[in-house]
């Protein structure tokens, strides 16, 4: 559900959380990345970081700049304003993926899960366009939606403790891609040669949030000539 | 403006990083801010070295840490007392102390907090990495190579001599906090207090809880009472953006304090340490203990304007 007005919810003397709904879904999500880019476009004296997520936005402050009072005021502004402003369209990213085998070891488990083919399983997570709904974790982990319905899975009751760099995940409705070695939950289909984070670019993350991702699949042997 | 070799890394200790104050602006490219725990000593500590307050120190945790000094340089030590040896004599913390070339530099063992900080006079020579010296050890970049200190490891300084004048400088010992086993924590309630049981929050703000080993920069577990959720709160919230001092409750009730390597959560957070005791929050250690209590934003807000008094105030000290 979407707020009628958004909730400020305190956390702590330099944190304000902007709630705007209580739901993961992708209209919600368009709506924080509208107010996310207000607030780049009409910067407020004082912000420190802003911080956006699937349905919240963390404002982050200077205490001896700002306060709390002065931040609701001009975000409330903002926020009946930033429906109708235009904004810049999100930019689609295409992701190649060598799936299964050595990258994907939760391929086949995923394919026996729905009781369909390993094929079916890449048909599916190549079949969709994704948003992404947030970047968090790690350095440039998107968080992306929705994944199919036929592909939706748990998460790991227990986490593996290393998944590689580059590995094409899902869990429940989400899919996302560890941009560096960590443990993780989530179901590991693929991997891609791409580099998600490097923080010698600028912007340092391939994906931001609110972008479109759409991923195709290539052979292993790919994988290995693709130039990093 | 020449860079030397400073100090050369004999033993690195059990964990030691490059931080600065942070880095900031990252966070929707999910970069958590890094940087100090303890900022108010790392602050300090390059006040009285003359350098700018913001200039990367190194933050050395619990003891075992050596260095050989290769070129005379002002160095301070502050934050967690670790019984700082220059040779054979203890070291006078928090104040501004010359190290001559070829003499040793050692931190012994805790007497009381986690973490201390070494300012050199001159700074830390290394280039800012997403405008930041601050270590990122989960994606490796920023500090020294983006990881932990190694014996081996060599720090240089910029025109260290321009430094030398500030011996003896010292920050007023009444205004340096303490450390104890025990530890005081004022606290917001909030974002999701509202998730939690009247029983819930009673227990959290009464109890003592203790801190567990398995406590790193990026947060600090408390064992204790369990803190009951409301009956139809579910054990995880949609994540979000999290900052240091936020205290969430994952699914078993054990509070989990967010320290510097975090920027997204998907545990409800029943409160977040005020500003001014981040420092004190910073320099808990496995088995101190800890109590929380409650505070208004009004009360937050005034007592990180005293803290800050406190840095303003030295700064007038010292540029008089």
């Amino acid at each position: 559900m979407r707020y009628q007005r958004p909730l400020f919810r305190i956390m702590g003397d330099r944190s304000l959380l902007v709630e705007l709904g209580d739901e993961i879904s992708p209209s919600l999500n368009r709506s924080v990345r509208k107010l996310f880019v207000a607030l780049m476009e009409n910067p407020i004296a004082g912000l420190v970081e802003t911080m956006p997520a699937y349905r919240s936005l963390l404002i982050t402050y200077d205490a001896l700049i700002t306060d709390v009072a002065a931040l609701t005021h001009r975000i409330e502004d903002l926020q009946g304003k930033a429906e109708d402003i235009e904004i810049p369209g999100p930019k689609t990213v295409e992701i190649p993926v060598a799936y299964g085998g050595e990258y994907g070891p939760d391929l086949e488990w995923v394919a026996q899960y729905h009781r369909i083919s390993p094929h079916d399983v890449i048909q599916l997570h190549t079949g969709t366009i994704y948003q992404v709904y947030m970047i968090g974790f790690t350095p440039g982990f998107p968080y992306m939606g929705e994944l199919p319905e036929q592909l939706a899975v748990p998460r790991r009751e227990t986490p593996r403790i290393v998944i590689p760099e580059g590995s094409v995940a899902i869990a429940q409705r989400q899919t996302g891609i560890y941009p560096v070695e960590s443990p993780g939950g989530w179901y590991v289909l693929g991997r891609t040669p791409l580099k998600l984070f490097s923080p010698s670019l600028s912007p340092p993350a391939l994906l931001e949030m609110g972008d479109r991702v759409r991923f195709f699949s290539i052979a292993a042997g790919e994988y290995k000539q693709w130039t990093r | 403006m020449d860079t030397v070799d400073t100090l050369e890394v004999m033993a690195p200790g059990p964990f030691t990083t490059i931080q600065d104050r942070g880095r900031y602006g990252y966070g929707r490219y999910g970069v958590a801010p890094s940087g100090a725990v303890d900022s108010f000593s790392l602050r300090v500590a390059n006040l009285v070295v003359d350098n700018p307050e913001n200039e990367a120190c190194l933050e050395i945790t619990l003891s075992g840490f050596k260095v050989k000094v290769l070129q005379e340089v002002a160095v301070a030590v502050t934050g967690a007392d670790l019984q700082a040896y220059h040779d054979k004599r203890p070291l006078q913390m928090w104040t501004s102390c010359i190290l001559e070339k070829g003499s040793f530099l050692s931190l012994r063992g805790v007497k009381s907090g986690c973490r201390a900080y070494l300012a050199m006079g001159g700074g830390i020579s290394l280039p800012e990495v997403l405008a930041s010296k601050s270590t990122n050890l989960s994606s490796g970049f920023g500090g020294l190579e983006g990881r932990t200190l190694r014996k081996g490891d060599i720090l240089a300084s910029t025109s260290p001599h321009l430094h030398l004048k500030t011996e003896g400088r010292s920050f007023p010992p009444a205004w340096i906090p303490a450390y104890g086993k025990k530890a005081h924590l004022r606290v917001i309630l909030g974002p999701q207090d509202d998730q939690f049981t009247e029983n819930g929050k009673r227990t959290f703000l009464n109890s003592t809880y203790h801190v567990s080993p398995d406590s790193d920069r990026t947060g600090i577990r408390l064992v204790g009472s369990i803190v009951e959720r409301s009956p139809e709160a579910g054990e995880s919230i949609i994540s979000e953006g999290v900052i240091s001092g936020t205290i969430q409750v994952p699914g078993d009730g054990q509070p989990i304090v967010i320290l510097a390597e975090l920027v997204t959560g998907g545990y409800r957070k029943i409160a977040t340490v005020i500003t001014a005791d981040l420092p004190l929050l910073g320099q808990l250690k496995p088995g101190d203990r800890v109590t929380f209590q409650q505070v208004s934003l009004d009360d937050a807000y005034r007592e990180h304007r005293k803290m800050e008094e406190r840095i303003t105030w030295f700064k007038d000290l010292i540029f008089q």
